[in-house]
């Protein structure tokens, strides 16, 4: 068991919001890891939906290239959409 | 006060109180994180359930008797599980084995005991499907993975099959108050679904490549209250806070 990959846990809280990731655990396949990650992430009605995705399937950026990668959008305010009122109605933004 | 419809209860919520303590034992000591919290997980819906059949026994009663004196201050002859439920963890590959050969009995008794005359029964029956169906996916995916898995796998999950067979035919056992409560039209008679259980019980181990055993002799007793040696110890470890600071609470 100790050699079973690694997945990572997705799960949409509710109906009309977006699948978050809420984290990771091992499964010899996908149906395991849905079924693990249904015990795992759901025990306190937390989701409505579960995605799971091999942990090796992700594509991540590298961390010490943060600088060259992130740092250039810290000082360019305008691209920030602030300078718009927000309806009240509209939630989730 | 109607004895039989007491008895009737315990015999069935019995089963899931003795197997829930079992599957507790193995909190913190599954082999895997995720499996672990999943056989809890099982564990704690059976509880659940428990607690919904000693509320209404205890109503029934009435004087002092509540859930926690029935779940925690019966003497051993007066618990009413079968056997099967009391059979240790020896590995995974039993735990696994006795769930399953539990859960596809249970839903079978659930699903009938949906349409009891008594609604109260009827109710908590409705209520504990939806988990019971997952437990039947959970150990019978289980039983697939482990039989049709690796060599000591399949091994270890047909040595418990042929250990804890025996114990099958109980479940379909009448007492003398599983009958008066049949002929009334609250208790489920559970000689109809025998037939049933052993047709998918068997085609599951088939997909598993796990032989059916072939035996003619089984155990039983556990309804009757004549349990196995593991009975007393299983009682020792869950009465023990009640029996040691009486009237407790959390």
């Amino acid at each position: 068991m100790k050699n079973w990959p690694l997945w990572e846990v997705f799960i949409r809280s509710k109906n009309g919001l977006e699948h978050r990731h809420c984290g990771s655990l091992h499964a010899s396949d996908a149906t395991m890891a849905l079924e693990n990650a249904r015990d795992v992430y759901t025990r306190r009605m937390e989701g409505v939906s579960i995605w799971v995705v091999p942990s090796s399937q992700i594509t991540a950026s590298n961390p010490e290239l943060n600088g060259e990668t992130f740092e250039p959008a810290m000082d360019k305010a305008y691209r920030h959409p602030t300078f718009y009122e927000l309806p009240d109605e509209l939630k989730h933004m | 006060m109607n004895n039989n419809l007491i008895q009737y209860i315990y015999g069935i919520a019995d089963n899931s109180l003795i197997l829930g303590q079992r599957l507790g034992e193995l909190c913190g000591h599954g082999p895997s994180l995720e499996t672990d919290i999943a056989l809890t997980n099982i564990s704690l819906d059976l509880f659940g359930q428990v607690r919904s059949y000693y509320q209404y026994a205890a109503k029934i009663q009435g004087n002092d008797t509540t859930e926690d004196t029935i779940a925690f201050l019966r003497k051993e002859r007066e618990y009413k599980n079968v056997l099967l439920v009391e059979q240790p963890n020896a590995d995974f590959a039993y735990s696994i084995t006795r769930q399953f050969l539990f859960d596809m009995f249970h839903i079978e008794l659930l699903n009938e005991l949906q349409n009891s005359k008594d609604e109260t029964l009827a109710a908590i029956a409705k209520k504990s499907i939806k988990e019971v169906s997952y437990h039947v996916r959970f150990s019978s995916d289980w039983m697939r993975r482990l039989g049709d898995g690796t060599e000591e796998s399949n091994q270890r999950v047909q040595t418990a099959v042929n250990d804890l067979w025996v114990f099958t035919d109980e479940l379909f056992h009448q007492t003398d108050a599983d009958k008066a409560m049949v002929s009334e039209g609250i208790g489920v008679d559970v000689t109809q679904l025998k037939q049933s259980y052993y047709h998918k019980v068997s085609a599951i181990l088939e997909e598993a490549t796990i032989e059916v055993p072939k035996i003619e002799y089984f155990q039983k007793g556990g309804k009757q209250g004549i349990h196995s040696e593991y009975m007393g110890y299983i009682l020792n470890e869950m009465q023990y806070m009640q029996r040691t600071y009486p009237n407790m609470n959390w």
